[in-house]
This record gives C-alpha cells, structure tokens and sequence, in this order.
C-alpha cells in the first residue's frame, strides 16, 4: 500500500506491505536509524517511539495503525527530550549507546506525563526498556536531573 | 607545504577520507610495549596509530580498538590529549579499519589500556614536543624557555603564546625527534588521565545518530536472513520455499553451506538456507515461512540436564591432577578437625547484546568490502581471505558501533555469512540475526560443574583444598575433541587460587562440548569466582568464622607472586579492596528483617575487586537492595568511565545470577528471547556504589571484565545470610528465587 507518514513533523511517502511493523518501515525504507532493534516482540524497549504523543513499540506496530498520526523518533526534537539529552550528557549515561534511543524516547514520554516522576514511577513506564550494559542508575539519576534542570529554566 | 606533509597527507586521505591537512603521527604498537618508533618513511607513510593536528586546531585521533561501550575511544584519547596539552574540545575520534598495522586490534581480554596507554601517552607527548620545537624555532628562542598549556604554546619569558594550529605548518616540517627526548608527565601534572571525562561520542548516543553495525546503509543493498539448523552443525537435507517465495519484498532464497574453520584458527559459520528481501521484516518473515528437514547430526541427542548430572558425577570421581598442585589433600582431611563439601554448578549463557550479530558486505570479483560490528575486526580480516581465496589486501573490514559485545562480537561468523551472501546474490547484502538467532547460535559461555572439599583443623584454619571442575572448553571451537578445560582456561581463578593454601589440590574432568563454546565477559572468572567465593562462604559459615575475617586470614600473609607477565599478584592489594568495601558496607551493622549481606572477592585481569551485596528476601522474593564495590585496577585512566563499566558489570552478574540459563533439549536451544532470557531491568536495580583505589602510580589493568565475577557469589551468600538457604546452582529463578 502507499502511506503517508508523519515522522518528526516531516511527511514521507513509502509503498509498503500494510502489515509490515513501523520499525521497519522508519529503519529501512524512510532510512532513519536511530530507532534500534532488540527484540522484535515488545520485551525491550529499543524500538521505542511516539504516536500522537502515546510511547509504543514501533516493533509491534503495524503501519497500517499509523496513517495520519504524528511519529517522534529519537531523531526528533521536544522541550523535554532536550532537558533529558543534557541531563544524560551531565550523567555520561550511555556505554554502548544501543539502548539509548529507546531509553530517552521512553523517558520524554515519562516527563511529558508526569512532571516530577518519583521512582516508582521511573520503574513503572522505564522498566520495559533493556539496557545489556547496565546504565539503570544512571538513567534514573538522569530523568531527575531533567526535572532540575526543567525547572531551573522555568 | 614540505613534500613530507604532503605525502602524509595524502596517505591520510586514502586510508580514512580525511581531507584536511596537518601534522600526523603514527607509531609501531606491534613492538609498543616495549620500544616506541615513530616513523614517517618517505615515499610511505605506515603508522598505527594516529595524531593529526589541523590548522583550526582540531585534533584527530584514531581509534584501533573496537568500541562495545567499554569507553575505550574517550580513554585513549585522554591520554593523548593528557601528553599534548591539549583542550578536550578540540579532540574528535575516527575508527580505524581492520589492519595488522595497528597492532593488535583484538578488543578482548580487558587489555586495551593495559596495552596501549604507554604508546599513546608517547605520541602525544611527541607532538607536543615538536610544537615546542616549532615555537621555539618562531621565536628563535631556546626550547626550554617555551612550554605547552591548553592548545598553545607559551613563551615563558615573555607572556607570549602561539595557538597549536598556528604552529602546524611549521610543526610538520620537522623530523619526528628521537623517543629517548620524549619525556612523559609526572602522575600530579595529569590533566585528563585519572580524572572524569565525558564520552566523546554522546552527542551522537543521545540523538540516535551513531552508526552501529545494523545502520550501515549502503546504494542498492539488500537485507538478509538466515535459517539455521536448531542442532549445532546439522545440515540442510531439503527444504520447499514456496511459501517464503511468496512473501512480498523477498527476492531470493539460497542455500549457503556450512564453512569449517581450519583446526587453530577461524570461527567459520553455520549455513543453512538466506532469505533475500529489499527489508529486513520481509527476509524475517520469508525465514519463517521456509519449510527445511535437517540432518541434525550428532549433536541431537544432547540434552543440558542431563549433561548436568553427567558433570555432577564426574566431579564426584577422581579427575586429571591440574599442575600447580601441592601439599597432601587426602593427608590433610584425615587429620582434619572437620570437612566440608560442596557441589556448584553454572549453566550455559549467552551475550546477548542488545545490538544483535548483523553484517553488511559486498563481495566484487577480486575484493571485499565488509561494514560490521566486529570487536576483532584482523581476524575477520584473515577469515574472509581464507574461506573466500581474496587476497588480503584486496579486503577492508569497516568496524561501526557495537551494540554491546561482550565476547560474542569477537566471532565473526556473521561476518561470514554475509559475505557468502553477497557473493552468491553478487549485490551489497546486510545479514540481521533476529533475536532468536542470536540466543539458540550463540558461541555459549560454557555450562560447568565443580566440586570442593575443604578441611577445618580445631582452630578453624584451612588445612586442605579439593577442588575438581568440569567445562566444555573454549578450544572446542577450534579443534574438534577438546574435553578437557585447558591451561588457559584453568589458569582464569582455578590454577592461580589467591589464598594461601597448604594443601591445595586441583582436578579437571571430562566434559565434551555439544554447542560451540565462546568466551563471555569475564569468562572461566565466572565459575572460579562462583564456586571460590561460595565455598569460602560456607568455610566461614562452619568455621562460626565472620566471613570477611576469613576471606582476610585465607588470603594470608602479605606476599607478591610473579608469574608470567608484568603484572604479578600482590595479596596486600586484594586485601586492601575487601577492608575499603568492608567499610563502604558498613559490614558487621544490624540489618533490617529479611536482609542479609554477602560477600566476594576475586582477582582477574590483574585487578583486584571486593564486593559486598544487601539483599531482602521476602517470600523468596529477592531484591538486591545495595551493592558496595571496590576495584584496584592500577592507574585509573578515566574515572567516570570505570564507574559505569562496573555499575554495569553488577547488571551483567545479577543477570547471569538471577535468570542466566540457556538449556538444550535433543540438541536445540530450548529460549527464544527475552521473556525466557531475562535481563535485569531499571525496577531490578540496586543502589551501586562504587570505590576506585588511588594507584595513579601502578599500571593500568582490567576494567570491563573483573566486576562481573563477584557478583553472583555475593548475592547467593547475602541470600544465605538472610534465609540460612545455601544456592549451589545458577540461576536463582530455577531455585525458587525470583
Ligand atoms: S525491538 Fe521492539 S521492543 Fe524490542
Ligand atoms: S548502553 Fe548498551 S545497551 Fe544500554
């Protein structure tokens, strides 16, 4: 089928299975990496996006459910995904990095949310994310930084 | 510009697509460790590694080690840039492609900057040297008069200073000076080494844009996926593909055969039948959809339980003596106030990295062309010339971004496989394993089972040690027959025991290898580590001994052991780390109710590490609430960065420790992916504090691998203060533990 998708706010035009999952589609046929595979059946989080501003696993989500709606990929931009890059900068959280895209998405989704995520909020939406290298601490240190550095600036 | 720089540069174009001039470096690391010779040759320019300073002042480096998030691009860096005097915000770092010229590119054994701080503290204290000359040579002063500070080089007399790209051109005319003139900094003057520096590749981690081995895009490739038998080494007798045919973008369907490395060397691949699509969902969905009967070979009948009861009985009979042996056991336990024994058994486990195996490849007529994760990219390198009849220098071997590694990137049979592909199909092909590729045809880190006996006399001293250990070996993968664990194996915390025993007895047992067998982080440190520290723990226990008292005692009198390498065994270090976490733990407190502390040591790649682990344990559920760590690796490069490699070995041991199990049932690995192959998650992890031992005088050692053996023992012995529950196999979910 042809669709038309709506990724970072910039419309592209692909001609796809209906049934193909959007990581796919956003990997090889838009061209834009960033977002990971890890998995393949929503146990890691590495596929990570936004939909209409709802976090999803672009793994298990067809492109047929997508027309229309707006995409936010790791290569996008917003208030909160910038507080949490320099707040993950300020931790020196990635090792490998490969988890990455998907831990910020899934964490500017968190801030978006709630505005002061406690722990047990963190692990709530943060525990569908796998990171093989082990940055947890420094990831949870991090979403807090982003709310003070937030809130510094407001 | 002089002819030198010109040829430099040119050269410089060629291998990296740098297109800017400067002055560049190069030295020999085949011979660094000993003898440093900076050569630029005439008509060619054969560096190894490299420093290139532009007129902007930016400064290049080449990296020739793989990076799998170990930091290792930042850590050399930082000691250049240390040497140099330069400001870090001008460093950026390029990879070097697979080239023996580099040296020794194999990203294993924790060895990067045990190896290669020296030589790449000397380059960067050549060039500064050759600014100075530069400068002096501009302002016709003395050298002495002129010294080096962020990016410049400032006249002492005068106040004056030059900005480094100013003196390039100069610089670069002159001859690279004699490594008896290079003089290297004192510990105190470091400016970057022993301190915390940034990743130099976050700008690209956060914002998705740095290329692992699977973002590799290149004009017209095609994306593939590979279909292999479920038994190890079974072969393809027939298989039907018209249903995969019909899945839409699948272009093409083969059948690639199984290459066997030669005896020694190489890693080969397993073959089976590619699927060829224009994306990698619809050669994942074609490889679903083929229909193959295998031969599955001998391997079939090969069932882990069972090959557990078969090791456990094994231990339980005499095995071959292990050199290094000494004292009388069996004397010793006759005499023995009391003994103690103890089975302890490790299964199977497999890396996966969060980036699975992948590789992108273009086979033309009479040259390669490969893109890939690979943490040994040379080996690749002399593989692809090997299986394909290409010469060598007709191969370059990219190495991208590894998504984690952990041993299981230093096989490069993916990189085979791709190969094999594109020469077939003779077009650009990405091979992608699915997860469940990566997890049932790993090369496993090895299932084992050992036995110890200890004697206590009536002062509750050791006065003897049994142990026999049974693993399928590493060598296994190289030469078929292999039964045995080898020397080199043994000697990873079996032969080089770090207490002081009397009688000391090692035996080594039987046991064949029916998967390949590969090496995972920290390797055979994990069973030495496991079932020392648990056996000690149990010493202690019947001792009524406090058991970091009795690691101290058995760890014995202050003595250093030297043995092959450079790096001999000093027991003063490792009982230093264990008092540090001692008290970082506050060891002796009063716990709260269902909590327990547990404690381990161990020694590997010449690093001394101490752990001490807070579980509570509710309805067998455990948590691991706190982990204290110390680490004595020598002169600590970058600070930060040590931190989060051991932060993110506790991860990797509570992983393996609480669900780490890859089981086999007629041959086939029984998980598939992360649902039966857990990873710790965020809501699993504890607070971690880490202590690193000032030993800026020392150096260098092991960083990414020694944290991860301590873990487990710690854990299992926390679990044992807090419950009186003894866990004597891996994992904890099969014992109940959750
Ligand atoms: S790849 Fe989508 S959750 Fe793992
Ligand atoms: S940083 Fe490597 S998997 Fe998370």
């Amino acid at each position: 089928m042809k669709t038309d998708l709506i990724i970072n706010k910039k419309t592209y035009t692909v001609e796809v299975q209906k049934d193909t999952p959007l990581l796919w589609v956003i990997r090889d046929i838009v061209g834009l990496t960033g977002t990971k595979f890890g998995c393949g059946v929503s146990q890691c989080g590495a596929c990570s996006i936004l939909l209409n501003g709802k976090l999803v696993k672009s793994c298990s989500t067809l492109v047929s459910e997508v027309a229309g709606k707006q995409i936010f990929t790791i290569e996008g931009t917003s208030e909160n995904l910038e507080f949490l890059r320099q707040a993950w900068n300020a931790g020196n959280v990635p090792q490998c990095g490969y988890c990455q895209s998907g831990q910020l998405i899934a964490a500017t989704s968190l801030l978006d949310k709630i505005e002061k995520p406690t722990d047990e909020d963190i692990d709530a939406v943060m525990s569908a994310n796998i990171c093989r290298c082990g940055t947890y601490s420094r990831i949870r240190k991090a979403i807090h930084k982003a709310v003070a550095l937030k809130n510094k600036t407001l | 510009m002089s002819k030198i720089q010109q040829i430099n540069r040119r050269d410089f174009v060629k291998l990296f697509g740098l297109a800017s001039g400067g002055i560049i470096l190069g030295c020999n690391t085949t011979t660094v460790e000993k003898k440093f010779k900076p050569t630029i040759s005439k008509d060619y320019f054969e560096p190894n590694l490299f420093i290139q300073i532009e007129k902007n002042g930016n400064i290049t480096l080449i990296a020739s080690r793989s990076e799998m998030g170990q930091g290792i691009r930042t850590s050399l860096a930082s000691a250049i840039a240390d040497e140099l005097e330069a400001d870090w915000d001008y460093i950026s770092v390029k990879q070097a492609i697979g080239h023996e010229k580099y040296g020794n590119q194999n990203t294993d054994g924790s060895r990067s900057v045990r190896t290669k701080l020296e030589p790449m503290r000397k380059m960067g204290a050549t060039a500064k040297l050759m600014l100075i000359t530069a400068a002096a040579q501009k302002w016709n002063v003395a050298e002495s008069v002129c010294k080096a500070e962020n990016h410049h080089i400032i006249n002492t007399q005068t106040n004056e200073k030059i900005f480094y790209g100013d003196l390039v051109e100069n610089a670069s005319q002159l001859e690279i000076p004699d490594e008896k003139t290079v003089q290297l900094k004192k510990v105190g003057d470091f400016k970057y080494i022993g301190k915390t520096l940034k990743s130099v590749d976050l700008k690209d981690f956060t914002h998705g844009t740095a290329t692992y081995g699977i973002d590799v895009r290149i004009p017209n490739m095609k994306f593939a996926a590979v279909a292999r038998c479920p038994v190890t080494f079974g072969t393809v007798k027939s298989f039907q593909k018209n249903n995969a045919e019909k899945v839409a973008g699948v272009e093409n369907i083969i059948q690639i055969d199984r290459l066997k490395p030669p005896t020694g060397k190489f890693f080969g691949m397993l073959g089976g039948v590619a699927v060829i699509a224009n994306n990698t969902w619809a050669a994942f969905q074609g490889k679903l959809a083929l229909d193959i009967k295998w031969n599955k070979g001998e391997n079939e009948t090969f069932n882990s339980e069972e090959f557990k009861k078969t090791l456990t009985d094994r231990v339980h009979q005499v095995g071959k003596l292990v050199p290094g042996s000494h004292g009388n056991v069996n004397s010793a336990f006759k005499k023995a106030q009391q003994t103690i024994e103890a089975t302890y058994h490790v299964p199977f486990l497999a890396h996966a990295p969060m980036e699975v195996p992948n590789a992108t490849a273009w086979y033309q007529k009479d040259k390669i062309e490969v893109w890939a994760p690979v943490q040994d990219p040379q080996t690749a390198r002399s593989e692809l010339a090997h299986f394909f009849q290409i010469p060598v220098e007709n191969i370059t071997v990219n190495v991208t971004f590894l998504g984690g590694g952990f041993g299981r990137k230093s096989k490069s049979d993916f990189v085979v496989e791709a190969v094999a592909i594109s020469k077939e199909i003779k077009a650009p092909v990405q091979v992608v394993w699915t997860r469940e590729d990566d997890i049932q045809h790993s090369f496993y880190h090895a299932t084992s089972t050992q036995y110890l006996k200890g004697g206590l006399d009536k002062n509750s001293k050791v006065t003897g040690w049994l142990q026999r250990v049974g693993f399928p070996s590493i060598v296994s993968s190289f030469k078929p027959l292999s039964d045995y664990a080898s020397g080199f194996e043994l000697g990873q915390g079996f032969t080089k025991n770090p207490y002081e025993l009397q009688n000391f007895r090692l035996e080594n047992v039987k046991a064949e290898a029916n998967l390949r067998i590969g090496w995972l982080r920290s390797v055979v440190h994990i069973h030495s580590g496991f079932g020392i520290n648990s056996f000690v723990d149990e010493l202690a226990f019947a001792a009524k001994k406090d058991a970091v008292q009795f690691h101290l005692e058995l760890i014995g009198k202050d003595r250093i052991i030297k043995g092959k390498s450079n790096y001999p065994y000093n027991s003063k270090r490792l009982k230093a780390v264990l008092n540090q976490t001692a008290k970082m733990a506050n060891w002796g407190k009063k716990l709260p109710q269902n909590h327990g502390l547990g404690v381990a040591i161990h020694y590997s790649f010449y690093s001394y590490v101490a752990t001490i682990v807070e579980v509570s344990v509710k309805n067998k559920n455990v948590k691991v609430e706190n982990v204290w760590t110390t680490i004595d690796c020598g002169l600590a490069l970058n600070k930060d960065n040590i931190k989060n490699q051991l932060e993110g070995a506790t991860l990797f041991g509570m992983s393996l420790a609480m669900y780490g199990k890859i089981s086999t049932e007629n041959g086939a690995v029984e998980q598939h992916n992360f649902f039966d192959y857990q990873m710790t998650r965020i809501k699993d992890a504890p607070n971690i504090e880490i202590h690193i031992m000032d030993k800026m005088e020392e150096p260098p050692t092991g960083v990414g691998e020694p944290g991860v053996p301590v873990i487990a023992p710690a854990i299992c012995n926390a679990i044992f203060n807090a419950t009186g529950k003894r866990v004597r196999s891996l994992p904890l979910v099969d014992q109940g533990f959750a």
